[in-house]
């Protein structure tokens, strides 16, 4: 498609190469031993932060990310009930988180639309009342003690220890149908995101698409509260999709990108807890997605502070070079001699401190010529250069009052732009004949 | 006059914590004409649009859309909302926008195609940005904003649009590019309702005008109703120089 879509489509490709190489480059750098365990749990965190990744996306994007939060901590009393209910069997503590947090997706969702709470209270409220009651039954269980409790603690913090390789396919599965429904309703769930009134108006069930957005997060945090933990999985949903929104201007690239981030996260962070007893993998899958959103904060292109920085700071030079050079020319003018020199110490008098790397750089290019001392003049190509650019200046301010009458074509006035290339050879020989 | 009207609203009452924002409002619009919604802040202009597409609940009343139910309507509707009702930071492109004004007619799972990018294609270059296809939406400025708004609404190929604040904060030449849109859709024999808030230029844009405080003031072409009266009954006689407005209403 476009020249900038395009562009981006390589940076994502660059990043997906840097991701998959960070992993075997750790390996290498800490000395660590490969082997099944660990190969299980770093694709069962790859895998979970994939889908957490890429589903969160449209949390943050609807500016919801504490949902996420909301919800995690509101399939703890679930965990609890089904254990007291039925057991410590795994597929049932997953299906009891699921029908506790999804029963919060209602109620958040009732709370909203029935009273007059903002979403932000009546997500902390859902958040407090589900977790409040999850700890109080997770302390009463363990003060029973019954043998069979042991770990399940770790669903607060998560634990990828753990995990077995049919964990790891269990989630591949639930989050591949997840990413089915995504791609299906792909048009719908943009709609909804940018707009919902306008899908509304259209003809969308906007609750009904809302809630299916919302039990896809709910889907996320089911596979990964084994891994990351009631607590923290908000970081998960988050973090990538952050970070992903620094790269690229395109919703389907920042999907593909907090896709890579997760996965980078999901992976890193697992290996961290897994190469010494006890370390939990929460937490450290969390800071590996901080650390990611931190480089992507500082470095990425457009929106990164470093890029944003520098330039800032070019732009300031090279708007100080043109306005030293037009200086000197008017000067020059002034006293009726395109080649009569201007003091440098004016010149800053007149643009600041700037004033003096800004003429150093027209003069490497070639631009003015130091006479004696500290005195400058244009050289033959400045004097083109600013002889075009007053014309460019003179052409705008005319299209600017005469361009409408004439009914040349509309552009965004901007003066830095060479007109002559913006509008067609006649256009440009009818405003020079305006008198 | 006897065919079916565009919009038929009867004994609509929309109520926000029981005090009521729009009470038993009944209007009329005729197909073809171009309408402005005039009224102080708090008069329920955006709130009349809202419920006329049936995006919040009534507290009583119907709306009738060419003589069908609004949810047996929403292809003869087109909708312009307020420019500062959406995140324009979202990571998109402006043809993107102007695209969703297809989805609805798509229909669930079908995806836009050639068909679809030639008609957006169209709509910009027909509202003058053809330009900013590709621009992302966050670089764009106001009137940019609402332009590519109303390519969207364009796209829909609506018979009644509903615009909210078009013309909010947009300098001259959008203005007269919004203008010359309404006058277009006119001649095409659309319908467009519009909530407006420059009392000057409602004799200069609008056939027909409804004034409206909570309740209807009135309602009907310009020419009969726009008087200083009416403008005095639904603002209280806050504006200066009302009488100087309506002196300049065409005969």
């Amino acid at each position: 498609m476009s020249h900038a879509g395009s562009r981006n489509w390589r940076t994502v490709a660059a990043l997906l190469a840097l991701s998959l190489l960070a992993i075997p480059l750790g390996l290498a750098l800490g000395n660590i031993r490969v082997d099944y365990t660990l190969v299980t749990v770093a694709a069962g965190g790859a895998v979970l932060g994939i889908v957490c990744g890429v589903l969160g996306s449209f949390a943050v994007l609807r500016q919801q990310s504490l949902l996420g939060d909301a919800l995690s901590h509101a399939a703890l009393p679930g965990v609890a009930l089904a254990f007291l209910l039925a057991g410590r069997e795994l597929g049932w503590l997953l299906a009891g988180a699921g029908i506790a947090s999804w029963l919060g997706v209602l109620l958040i969702n009732t709370l909203v639309r029935r009273t007059r709470l903002k979403q932000d209270a009546a997500m902390g409220i859902v958040l407090a009342a589900f977790f409040a009651l999850g700890i109080t039954l997770l302390t009463y269980i363990q003060s029973r003690n019954d043998a069979s409790q042991a770990g399940l603690d770790q669903f607060i913090f998560g634990q990828a220890a753990s995990i077995r390789r049919q964990d790891v396919l269990l989630i591949s599965v639930v989050g591949l149908a997840a990413f089915v429904v995504l791609i299906a309703l792909w048009k719908e769930f943009k709609l909804i995101t940018f707009d919902p009134s306008f899908a509304q108006a259209n003809g969308f069930p906007l609750r009904l698409l809302d809630v299916l957005l919302s039990t896809l997060i709910v889907v996320a945090i089911v596979l990964g509260l084994q891994l990351a933990g009631v607590v923290l999985m908000v970081g998960l949903l988050i973090a990538p999709a952050v970070a992903a929104r620094q790269w690229t201007q395109q919703l389907d690239q920042m999907l593909v990108l907090a896709g890579i981030f997760g996965g980078l996260a999901g992976a890193g962070g697992s290996i961290l807890s897994g190469m010494q007893q006890g370390l939990p993998t929460g937490p450290l899958i969390i800071v590996v997605a901080v650390a990611i959103v931190a480089l992507s904060i500082a470095l990425a292109p457009e929106r990164g502070l470093l890029w944003r920085h520098w330039r800032q700071r070019r732009d300031r030079q090279r708007f100080t070079a043109q306005q030293v050079l037009q200086d000197i020319h008017r000067h020059a003018l002034q006293h009726g001699d395109p080649q009569y020199p201007a003091p440098g110490g004016m010149l800053v008098t007149l643009r600041g401190p700037l004033a003096r790397p800004a003429l150093r750089h027209l003069q490497r290019e070639g631009l003015l010529n130091a006479s004696a001392g500290d005195d400058w003049k244009l050289s033959e190509r400045g004097l083109e250069r600013s002889q075009a650019a007053a014309r460019n200046q003179f052409l705008w301010d005319r299209y600017r009052q005469f361009g409408e009458d004439l009914g040349l074509p509309s552009l965004a006035v901007d003066p830095q732009q060479p007109i002559d290339r913006l509008l067609p050879a006649d256009a440009i020989a009818r405003l020079e004949a305006l008198d | 006059m006897n065919q079916t009207p565009a919009l038929h609203i009867e004994d609509l009452t929309v109520a926000f914590d029981s005090r009521p924002a729009l009470w038993d409002v009944d209007l009329a619009v005729p197909e073809g004409v171009l309408m402005a919604i005039v009224g102080p802040n708090g008069a329920g202009k955006t709130t009349l649009i809202q419920a006329a597409l049936d995006l919040i609940p009534r507290a009583a009343g119907t709306v009738r859309i060419f003589g069908e139910p609004v949810a047996r309507a929403r292809g003869l509707t087109g909708y312009v909302p307020q420019r500062g009702s959406v995140d324009w930071d979202f990571p998109t492109t402006v043809q993107d926008v102007v695209m969703m004004g297809l989805y609805g007619r798509l229909g669930w799972l079908r995806r836009p195609g050639a068909d679809e990018r030639q008609r957006t294609l169209q709509a910009l270059e027909q509202i003058g940005i053809a330009d900013l296809a590709t621009r992302q939406i966050s670089q764009l400025s106001g009137g940019q904003q609402q332009r590519t708004f109303l390519a969207r609404a364009l796209v829909q190929d609506a018979r009644l649009y509903f615009m909210d604040e078009p013309f909010a904060a947009v300098d001259a030449i959008t203005e007269r590019a919004i203008v010359t849109l309404l006058q277009e859709l006119r001649a095409r024999g659309r319908t467009v309702v519009v909530v407006h808030h420059d009392l000057q230029s409602v004799p200069d844009y609008f056939d027909q005008v409804t004034l409206l405080n909570v309740e209807v003031i009135a309602s009907g072409p310009t020419a009969e109703v726009y008087s200083e009266d009416n403008l005095r009954r639904t603002f209280g006689g806050r504006v200066a120089g009302i009488a100087r407005l309506t002196e300049e209403a065409p005969p």
